[in-house]
């Protein structure tokens, strides 16, 4: 048995003449895919597999292939002749470019054997002399074929050996996905041992003294994370590194490689470094120590691997941080940059090099915990955290809970070294690191066809020509992306109703939700007014610190379709003031341990926000059917006196009249002048969010319950919306809603929302509707036309498809909640963006408008 | 919609033989888009009424789309004016209603058809794009005696204005035939609109029925303009054919036509002045990556392509619809040898990081950031002077003092409703300095336009370049 040993991620030349078993060789030990043959390129390329003249765009498509898989991360074997360094050259250069590590496996077989095989294959018709220089070539640049970056060469000389062979994947040294923790991650401690010894035993460690020095355990088996950087620098460094190395011994902790290790590792050799950044304390400290300890130390530094990925994926760590591409690859390159990041060539005022910022521009999946740069607190960007905070120039040490991302801090003792460049704040120390980075938005994370994942609809498609729509009305009209924590999905109307005189009816609504297998509604007042979000801090301090929105007031209140409610902004502050007044007088923020709140309210009156719709629309036609009826009464009248017999047309003309006086009715009820912030009534129906919490956990009457409380702090301004429950099981209960209704609607009333009790709720068929509105029989004359109700005219207008509109609305919902929870969970605003963006887009799908 | 015509012409009921309806029958047509009912509220020797009343059905208005924009392109609204207001509608029934009336056909009357009778013409509601000042000279000239009554939008809101509808009634003594033409003709040009596509057939049912009037009627071009939907080839070939059967010299009417649009619009010439100045600063840097931002129509895109060579043009508006014209106006499909692959137009939103403009050589920026909300700058300041930083930045916004002298502007008004704020000199300069420190440019200012001395060029220009 002849076992070659190969990294799960590598790029596998196989390197022979024709005739030497490469692509048998390859059917047997690798997935079909995972091969990519020039042969079988070339048959791309020119429908024959053994066209020369077609070799140069063969491997075009050849190395395409392979760039593609090595950049996904897939092991790949190149099966080609690869005989010459410079056949050879390209793609070791690619595995290079991605990180990956090249294996050779050369076919050395005699020139007898593959004339042989070559003769038994029909397809090959080349002469015996194609075979002989093939083997001459391999054998001249056989020897140098290690110094080409080949990380592993593997010859096989004869046929025998072939068939013996057995390929091994060996697990990557930084992929440890199989452990999962929890963790406690421990930035630069650079030989503070009294801090670090402060720190385990905060974090729950008992410290212990063993024949090896000391070392430290937890009870709950939680395990210690080292990002490197432990020597140098400070007062105990040997102590420090003994604890160290015996926990990473007994299994107790894991450490990554600093660049201080590095250079220590160096001396360590016997090699020529210099002794500054602290490196001549770490030398005269082991000084002391003796020889055995020093080896120990050189193996311990040696064996270190320069990054892990863990818990599955989901944890990156590294010294100075990890970009996604180079995560779990093994490259030099990703060592090089696990140890010192990337300088982006200038230098400081100071003379330091001037750090690449990769967290900035970071969209990896995996958290990454790193240290290296010393920083006054740690600060989340882009789900990538610094530890290290300067324990030995005076700052302190901290350490990272993981999962919980607690962070846990010791100060240090005093300032052990002093710092060339101070410890700096970041550069508008009134915003977070993230917060600035989220000042300005990329493009790209809102451009082009996009997917969504949603915790409650997995995969949601946004497509492009929505976003292009969506990026026109967020850019012209939006708020500050940082408001926009959410936006309202739309909501359907029932089914249609079938019951004479009626479009819309409860009884449809109730059935459609019995149907789904909800047992209980809640069916709440539809107020006609205009949609507003409310997202209130409980002072201008708080909008700064939580929403990274400075100068702009306490509190957003906008629109469906992200804009600014009030034009008038001592209005909107006002408005504001007794918002946050009613939160404090009814302990609003105590009672929710919270300094911010979201809202989905109704804000009245309509006119306040449909002033030009109703100018330019529903009052001028009220206007002209009156008028042009009335004069063709008048005139049918003065007609039917003369006797003609007119009848029908009287009635008829009487009854659009009828209907025109009720249309202007039903609009002019939702109209009335707003001077004041006292003519305005607010109605909040949803307590979306407060710090910490997204409340879609709870149902419909809490939410009421919650509300109604809010509003008594001001009940000029806020008043909670009638709402009761129906048991959709009692046929009661179920009249008694579909009474209530008519009561609502027949005092003009816009009609009612019957949603499920649960704020999310789950059916045979996946998620239910969240919401379907039930809409008074006169207000739909403002959507349908005056004489709607006029039987030929109802009997078209009952065919409306509801499908696209309740798939719209349930995306819509998804991705609304979806936003909440990033926000909440403090994710970069880009991934907010991106949901409350997807909304917006959905809407510009073009959907009947009356629905 | 309604239309009455009165006669006191002795008989009165000799409007039956005119108009072929007998006084005594109500009579129905059905219509593509509804049904006409003809009726005659009075009919003695004295005096004679007729009523044509037509019905549109709203639902297939929407559903079948066939339905007009409405005075406010509300394409496909069930709430919806059309059925109550005087239009094309009205014209096209009175077409078929009418129609041997209209074309002075009368077997049983002849020799009336073409005598002045005196005759009232009674429209309950008559939408009228530019109101009674554009209504009068329209039918005054034309001998009517003209009665207007301007409809409020609804009485319980009087703060809302008025409608856009009148109550008119026109008297004169005429030939019926004439005046149905008149009115065939000019109601859907006071409504301004059509519900039928308009196209090259429509020129000649405008000669036909504007036949011995229109040609001499001094709101001609008007007529003409709005009658074909605004189109202009359609209207010049329709002026040219007019003049011609009046033998008057069709490059006259439109020099005149020019003249007027050159008075009119003095801002057009502004923005000439602005792409000009704009260009020529982008040509002289020597700049060979060039972004226009907030490119719309690509008009700057278009004058630099006249003024000079670059390796990469690139414009970018938020607006999908400018760009299309954009792309259009730049025949970027058929792109001479010399700029293949250089021009390019792409959405894109200046409050938001773009690659696509990272290291250009020079941005221009022109009449755009007025159109931002002032709190969205900062955020526009970073992606272009932070992020994208190219060499040279040319921004151009309007000068607020200037405005008191646009005449036509109400004080206090923006220029533009888009507008979200207008700057003075003192407040641009203080912006745009405080943009040139944090992001280390240069900056200098330079006016456009005619330089008034109290308040300055009606544009202002900002130059930022690093080194």
């Amino acid at each position: 048995m002849n076992t070659l040993t190969i990294p799960e991620l590598s790029l596998v030349l196989l390197v022979g003449p024709s005739g030497s078993g490469k692509s048998t060789f390859a059917r047997a030990h690798f997935g079909s895919t995972e091969c990519v043959s020039s042969d079988f390129c070339r048959g791309l390329v020119s429908d024959d597999e053994n066209d020369q003249a077609a070799t140069p765009d063969a491997f075009e498509v050849l190395n395409l292939i392979v760039a593609k898989r090595l950049a996904a991360g897939r092991l790949t074997v190149v099966d080609a002749t690869n005989l010459r360094p410079e056949d050879r050259k390209r793609l070791i250069a690619l595995a290079r470019e991605y990180h990956v590590l090249t294996v050779a496996i050369v076919f050395d077989l005699p020139e007898r054997v593959c004339q042989e095989r070559n003769r038994e294959r029909p397809d090959r018709n080349f002469g015996p002399h194609v075979i002989r220089n093939q083997i001459q070539t391999l054998r001249r640049y056989q020897r140098g074929m290690d110094r080409e970056g080949i990380r592993q060469i593997f010859t096989l000389g004869s046929p025998e050996e072939v068939a013996e062979v057995q390929i091994q994947r060996q697990r990557l040294w930084t992929n440890r996905r199989d452990e999962s923790g929890p963790f406690d991650i421990i930035g630069d401690v650079h030989g503070c041992y009294e801090e670090l010894c402060l720190l385990l035993e905060r974090l729950g460690y008992s410290l212990e003294e063993t024949p090896e020095g000391p070392c430290a355990s937890h009870p709950e088996g939680r395990k210690v994370i080292f990002l490197g950087d432990i020597v140098d620098r400070g007062p105990r460094i040997m102590d420090a590194l003994k604890l160290v190395m015996n926990m990473v011994a007994a299994g107790r902790a894991f450490m990554v490689p600093g660049n201080h290790e590095a250079k220590l590792l160096k001396k360590l050799q016997g090699r020529q470094v210099t002794l500054t950044h602290g490196l001549a304390d770490t030398v005269a400290q082991l000084e002391q120590a003796d020889p055995a300890f020093l080896e120990a130390v050189r193996k311990f530094i040696d064996g270190l691997i320069g990054h892990f990925v863990l818990d599955g994926g989901k944890l990156v760590v590294a010294h100075a941080g990890m970009k996604a591409e180079m995560q779990g690859r093994a490259s030099g390159a990703a060592r090089i940059f696990a140890l010192y990041g990337e300088s982006t060539g200038e230098t400081d005022e100071y003379g330091l090099p001037v750090r690449y910022d990769w967290a900035a521009d970071y969209r990896g999946k995996a958290m990454v915990v790193y240290g290296h740069t010393p920083v006054p607190e740690p600060e989340w960007l882009n789900n990538t955290l610094c530890l290290d905070t300067g324990c030995v120039f005076g700052g302190k040490l901290t350490a990272l809970r993981y999962p919980e991302k607690e962070l846990v801090s010791v100060p240090a003792r005093k300032v052990y070294f002093e710092p060339i460049r101070p410890l700096q704040a970041t550069e508008d120390p009134s915003l977070s690191a993230q917060q600035a980075y989220d000042n300005l938005l990329d493009l790209e994370d809102v451009l082009g066809k996009r997917l969504v994942h949603t915790r409650l609809v997995p995969k949601l498609t946004v497509r492009e020509e929505n976003a292009r729509a969506a990026l026109e009305v967020m850019s012209r009209f939006a708020l500050s992306p940082k408001w926009l924590i959410y936006l309202p999905p739309t909501m359907s109307p029932t089914e249609t109703s079938e019951r004479s005189g009626y479009l819309e009816h409860p009884a449809e609504a109730f059935a459609y939700f019995r149907k789904y297998g909800v047992k209980q509604v809640v069916c709440e007042e539809k107020h006609m007014g205009s949609r507003a979000v409310v997202v209130l801090c409980r002072s201008e301090e708080v909008a700064q610190r939580r929403f990274g929105i400075q100068g702009d007031g306490p509190g957003a209140c906008y629109t469906r379709t992200g804009r600014r409610f009030f034009t008038d902004r001592d209005m909107e502050a006002a408005f504001f003031g007794r918002l946050q007044a009613a939160c404090e007088s009814t302990g609003f923020w105590d009672r929710f341990q919270t300094d911010w709140v979201c809202l989905d309210c109704e804000l009245m009156p309509w006119s306040a926000k449909a002033q030009e719709l109703l100018k330019r629309q529903y009052a001028p036609v009220a206007t002209a059917a009156q008028a042009d009826l009335q004069a063709g009464l008048d005139l049918l009248l003065q007609a039917q006196g003369r006797g003609l017999d007119l009848s029908r047309e009287v009635e008829g003309i009487q009854g659009r009249l009828a209907m025109a006086r009720a249309f202007q009715a039903a609009y002019r009820q939702y109209c009335w002048p707003v001077s004041s912030l006292d003519d305005f009534r607010l109605a909040p129906f949803h307590l979306l969010a407060t710090e910490g919490a997204v409340h879609t956990d709870q149902n419909h009457l809490w939410h009421m319950e919650m509300l109604t409380q809010l509003c008594s702090g001001d009940p000029k301004l806020m008043f909670t919306t009638a709402h009761r429950t129906v048991n959709l099981e009692d046929e009661t209960e179920v009249e008694a809603g579909i009474q209530w209704w008519e009561a609502l609607t027949g005092k003009g009333g816009e009609g009612m929302v019957v949603k499920p009790l649960d704020f999310i709720s789950h059916g045979p068929r996946g998620l239910n509707q969240p919401a379907v509105k039930v809409r008074g029989r006169e207000y739909l004359r403002i959507i349908y036309g005056p004489d709607y109700t006029a039987t030929e005219h109802l009997e078209r207008l009952r065919s409306r498809g509801l499908s696209t509109k309740r798939s719209m609305a349930l995306r819509e919902f998804a991705l609304g909640i979806e936003a909440l929870e990033r926000f909440v969970r403090r994710e970069p605003l880009r991934k907010v963006h991106e949901c409350v963006f997807g909304v917006l887009a959905m809407e510009s799908e073009p959907v009947d408008p009356r629905l | 919609m309604l239309l009455s015509l009165t006669t006191t012409h002795q008989p009165a009921t000799d409007l039956g033989f005119l108009l072929h309806k007998n006084p005594d029958r109500v009579q129905s047509f059905e219509l593509s888009f509804g049904r006409a009912l003809v009726f005659y509220p009075e009919a003695t020797a004295e005096r004679c009424t007729v009523a044509l009343q037509v019905e549109v059905d709203p639902v297939a208005l929407v559903r079948d789309r066939r339905g007009p924009g409405g005075a406010e392109g509300l394409l496909d609204q069930y709430v919806n004016d059309r059925p109550y207001t005087a239009s094309s509608f009205l014209s096209v029934a009175m077409g078929q209603v009418f129609r041997s009336a209209l074309s002075g056909l009368c077997k049983d009357r002849p020799g009336l058809v073409g005598d002045p009778i005196p005759l009232r013409a009674c429209l309950p509601v008559l939408p009228c794009r530019g109101g009674e000042s554009f209504l009068r000279p329209l039918f005054e000239p034309l001998g009517y005696r003209v009665e207007v009554t301007r409809l409020p939008l609804d009485e319980r809101f009087p703060e809302w204005g008025e409608s856009p509808y009148y109550s008119v009634a026109l008297e004169q003594l005429i030939p019926l035939k004439d005046l149905l033409a008149h009115l065939y003709v000019l109601i859907p040009v006071l409504d301004d609109d059509k519900h039928y596509w308009v196209g090259q057939d429509e020129i000649e049912k405008l000669l036909r029925r504007g036949e011995g009037w229109l040609a001499q009627h001094p709101e001609r071009e008007q007529i003409t303009h709005r009658y074909l939907k605004r189109q202009r080839s359609l209207t010049r070939d329709a002026l040219e054919r007019l003049c011609f059967e009046d033998g008057e010299d069709p490059d006259q009417v439109q020099n005149a036509q020019e003249a007027t649009e050159a008075r009119l619009e003095a801002s057009l010439s502004l923005n000439e002045r602005r792409i000009q100045t704009v260009a020529e600063l982008i040509v002289q840097s020597g700049a060979k990556r060039v972004v226009d931002l907030g490119c719309g129509e690509g008009r700057l895109l278009q004058a630099l392509m006249k003024a000079g060579s670059f390796d990469e043009l690139l414009g970018i508006d938020v607006s999908c619809r400018a760009l299309g014209i954009a792309h259009k106006r730049l025949h970027l499909d058929e792109l001479p040898h010399k700029w293949q692959g250089k021009v390019q137009v792409a959405q894109g939103a200046l409050t938001y990081r773009d690659d696509r403009v990272k290291g250009v050589d020079a941005a221009a920026v022109v009449e755009v950031i007025e159109h931002m909300e002032a709190d969205r700058l900062e955020a526009f300041e970073q992606a272009l002077f932070g992020c994208a930083r190219p060499r040279m930045v040319v921004l151009t916004t309007p000068n607020a003092e200037y405005n008191v002298r646009f005449l036509n502007l109400v004080p206090g008004r923006l220029r533009h409703d888009d507008h979200r704020f207008e700057w003075s000199r003192a407040e641009f300069r203080a912006w745009a300095q405080g943009v040139a420190e944090r992001n280390e440019y240069e900056v200098e200012f330079s006016p456009i336009g005619a330089e008034d001395p109290e308040v300055g060029a009606p544009t202002q220009l900002a130059i930022f370049s690093r080194s």
